[in-house]
């Protein structure tokens, strides 16, 4: 990652955390630190392996379905931050909890295991995507999963990530609001407006920053005055977490950790994945603002695909193996592909549906 | 088989570009996410990178040709286990099977969307208020804390939040007394944080909450407008039907008395302009709780628009146990043959005025209070204008893009035919409210205009 070197406050003599008043801000860090992967059964790492896989290949299929003019519009790729996605939302009851994100969102529809083919013919436009093709890439929703979208100004998301949260604590339904936003957001008053309100109100909550380095062409140190986005929490006094979003393990040890200080009653934790997108900001970015190498460095050796399938390898998968998972994904992602291309566009009679529910 | 890489499009309006430049050679391995080729276009020069993996078997347009069209064939890779030979060039006349971006032409039938389009409305009237029923004098303010208070009782998924709702009993005591009796988890004191708090209400509507935001002013909302649009109102339709937002926001609007310009204005033509929002302004205290009860058990998001200045005024509001106005229907304040003024909040008792002095010199006007700004009763206002065939819309706001120019344009559409007059406008002066007692006194409508406006479409000035 394109960090400066972090300046870590060294206490002299640090207090015992009884008398400590920032212990509390820094003890989920302090957790994290002291186990920073999580112990994933052989069964997990596969599967973690799979969705990722998942989420890239579906990802380069659309970039390339966009390059054939099947796509429109805009259209933010996840490529690179796939181990922010599986990394947490394997950690979520499904049955309780909420997601909100912006508008990077394939990758977390795709965590939930959500077909591949309504994605990607949402994508494309047609009637049998997720929104009827009346959303696009940028807004996609999943009430089923209590996956609330899909939003395209940039922070909205997080404050209603704040009302999502909000419902789960009025309806005492134990669930906690998982709200994605990235470097860029966090730089948006309402972001703070909605800190401010979950503290004070302890909602159950956890703020994610998927810091990938750049808010459009924008690098984080000079968009930035404080760049380093889990300490920014602290004037609301919420605990934050920095974490290695480019490894899914790290990632997993991290939601583990927040998600059980939130189901505790203790309010929200902010926590900052440090990652990095491979490729432009949408599909209409030249990336001029970063060179070659910086991406092709953080390819070569902090590839969070790369880094499990070695891990695998190690410990004893055969390399034909993965292969043939790769093989399996590949295919499913083509069938998506072909669905999405070949499914009929919205009928016009859908041009006037869903705007209102009741009729007046 | 061979894959065909084709030329990509890099942005969504890019049709043809220049192949600069291969990173590849004929015969070289590709791995998915290799940058195969640069392309430049008149904007930029982007990146190619593989989807697929294979050897890079024939290159078809050498690097540095121009004006290569998008989705022309550039180059074939050959997949696991097959000889780069056995690789044939696609033939130059190969149809293209499909047109980009165009997908499969069903949705093209433009009168189908005429399927969907919102009927007009059926016969929906005003409830049936039964012989012998009590009438009791109520204060605005009052008939809307009503109005919360009984669907917080019917309704655990109801509660309110704003800026001083609660402990204060609200900054205009329209909330008073509701802390007492529903507690603080249902009756919320925000800090003042007007974007994040309609975020988080907005939210929890999406969440399976009926949350009543309150602005102190609709001024306030426009640091919150953002999600009261964006959000509240587009969300289901991009949904294409999933995401239910059912929440109120509510507070004054319009010009209050003698604040200055930030704290006096209109937003019912901003709000009404929207599709996915319903927008109700009423006038009297039994509108106020009909409607306020109808907008919280409404499945869309409600903008209500209050009038400070009408807050304190008493009308009678029937004693009915459930009493639940239809939105979207105007409602006939007062009959009459001449005229029709057409008026919402705080102008309807002004049009009343006026109606009065009209009469003492022998003009009827028919008033007509629109009640919802949208959905908007254009058959009430057509019928009327039938019956009148001269209009006049009197309205508490700007000119400019108002309901009123909204009225003007419905009549010249669907209603020329009955006009014996051209349809005439009072608003307020097209200024920023000024604070002077006597600029303030100037700018606002008034009755008196009214009833100008009035004689001079009846050609009697």
């Amino acid at each position: 990652m394109a960090k400066a070197s972090r300046s870590k406050k060294t206490k002299a003599k640090a207090p015992p955390p009884s008398e400590d008043s920032d212990f509390s801000l820094s003890s989920l860090q302090e957790a994290l630190d002291a186990e920073k992967r999580f112990a994933a059964s052989e069964e997990q790492l596969l599967h973690f392996y799979e969705q990722m896989l998942l989420i890239r290949r579906f990802e380069e299929r659309a970039g390339q379905l966009y390059g054939l003019g099947l796509i429109g519009g805009f259209c933010h790729l996840y490529i690179g931050q796939e181990a922010v996605a599986i990394g947490l939302q394997s950690a979520l009851d499904n049955d309780r909890d909420s997601v909100i994100t912006g508008y990077r969102d394939h990758g977390h529809m795709l965590a939930y295991g959500i077909d591949p083919k309504v994605i990607m013919a949402e994508l494309t436009g047609r009637q049998a995507g997720i929104s009827k093709g009346k959303g696009g890439s940028m807004h996609m929703f999943s009430t089923e999963h209590k996956f609330y979208g899909g939003h395209g100004i940039v922070g909205a998301q997080v404050a209603l990530g704040g009302g999502l949260a909000l419902a789960h604590q009025y309806n005492e339904d134990g669930g906690l609001c998982l709200a994605y936003f990235g470097d860029g957001a966090a730089n948006q008053g309402q972001v703070y407006e909605t800190m401010n309100m979950a503290a004070l109100w302890n909602l159950p909550m956890v703020f994610v920053v998927e810091n990938n380095q750049y808010a459009m062409g924008t690098a984080v140190r000079r968009s930035s005055a404080e760049t380093e986005f889990y300490r920014r929490g602290a004037a609301f006094r919420i605990p934050g977490m920095d974490v290695n979003g480019m490894d899914v393990l790290e990632v997993r040890q991290a939601a583990e950790i927040a998600f059980k200080h939130v189901r505790d009653g203790n309010g929200p934790v902010l926590m900052e994945c440090n990652t990095y997108r491979y490729r432009g900001h949408s599909m209409s970015d030249p990336a001029k603002y970063r060179t070659r190498e910086e991406v092709q460095d953080i390819k070569d050796h902090k590839d969070p695909i790369e880094a499990l399938k070695k891990m695998l390898i190690e410990q004893g998968h055969a390399e034909d193996d993965l292969k043939a998972i790769d093989k399996d994904i590949r295919k499913t992602v083509s069938e998506a592909a072909d669905f999405a291309e070949n499914s009929p566009e919205p009928g016009a009679a859908e041009l006037y549906t869903d705007v209102l529910v009741e009729s007046y | 088989m061979a894959i065909e890489l084709k030329m990509p499009a890099l942005s969504p309006t890019m049709e043809e570009g220049t192949l600069a430049k291969w990173l590849k050679s004929e015969g070289d391995e590709i791995v998915a996410g290799d940058i195969i080729a640069e392309i430049e276009t008149d904007k930029a020069t982007m990146e190619f990178e593989a989807v697929d993996e294979g050897t890079l078997g024939k290159i078809m347009v050498e690097e540095g040709t121009e004006g290569v069209k998008v989705g022309t064939v550039i180059a074939m890779l050959a997949g696991e286990g097959e000889a780069m030979s056995d690789i044939e060039a696609p033939a130059e006349s190969e149809a293209v099977e499909d047109v980009p971006g165009e997908g499969k032409d069903v949705g093209r039938d433009e009168s189908q969307a005429e399927v969907t389009r919102p009927a007009l409305k059926g016969d929906v009237n005003d409830p049936d208020i039964p012989t012998g029923t009590d009438f009791v004098s109520l204060s605005v303010r009052e008939a809307l804390r009503d109005a919360m208070a009984e669907e917080m009782r019917e309704d655990k998924r109801v509660f309110v939040m704003g800026e001083e709702v609660a402990e204060y009993q609200g900054a205009y005591k329209v909330t008073q007394g509701l802390l007492d009796e529903f507690g603080p988890k249902r009756v919320i004191d925000t800090p003042i944080t007007e974007y994040g708090f309609a975020g988080i209400g907005t939210g929890a509507a999406m969440g399976g909450l009926r949350p009543i935001v309150e602005f102190m002013t609709f001024n306030f909302a426009m640091q919150a407008i953002d999600h009261i649009v964006n959000s509240a109102a587009k969300t289901n339709y991009m949904s294409g039907g999933q995401m239910r937002c059912p929440v109120v926001f509510r507070g004054p609007n319009g010009a209050a008395s003698r604040v200055g310009a930030q704290h006096s204005q209109n937003y019912g033509p901003w709000y009404a302009s929207v599709p996915g929002l319903v927008v109700i302004a009423p006038y009297d205290a039994a509108d106020a709780k009909g409607l306020l009860k109808a907008a919280i058990r409404c499945e869309d998001p409600v903008v209500f628009l209050e009038n400070e200045l009408v807050y304190g005024r008493s009308f009678e509001v029937p004693d009915l146990d459930d009493y639940v106005l239809p939105i979207g229907k105007a409602r006939t304040m007062r009959e009459g043959s001449d005229v029709t003024i057409v008026a919402y909040s705080i102008a309807v008792g002004l049009a009343l005025e006026a109606a009065e002095e009209l009469s003492g010199e022998g003009i009827e006007a028919e008033v007509i209070d629109l009640r919802t700004l949208r959905p908007l009763d254009k058959e009430a206002i057509l019928d009327s204008l039938a019956k009148t065939n001269r209009l006049v819309i009197a309205e508490e706001g700007w000119p400019t893009c108002s309901i009123a120019s909204e009225i003007i344009a419905i009549c010249m559409e669907e209603g020329f035919d009955h006009l014996d007059a051209p349809v005439t406008r009072v608003c307020n002066e097209d200024v920023p409210l000024p604070y002077a007692a006597n600029l303030e006194k100037l700018a606002l409508i008034d009755s008196a205009r009214i009833v100008k406006a009035a004689k001079k479409v009846c050609y009697t000035e």
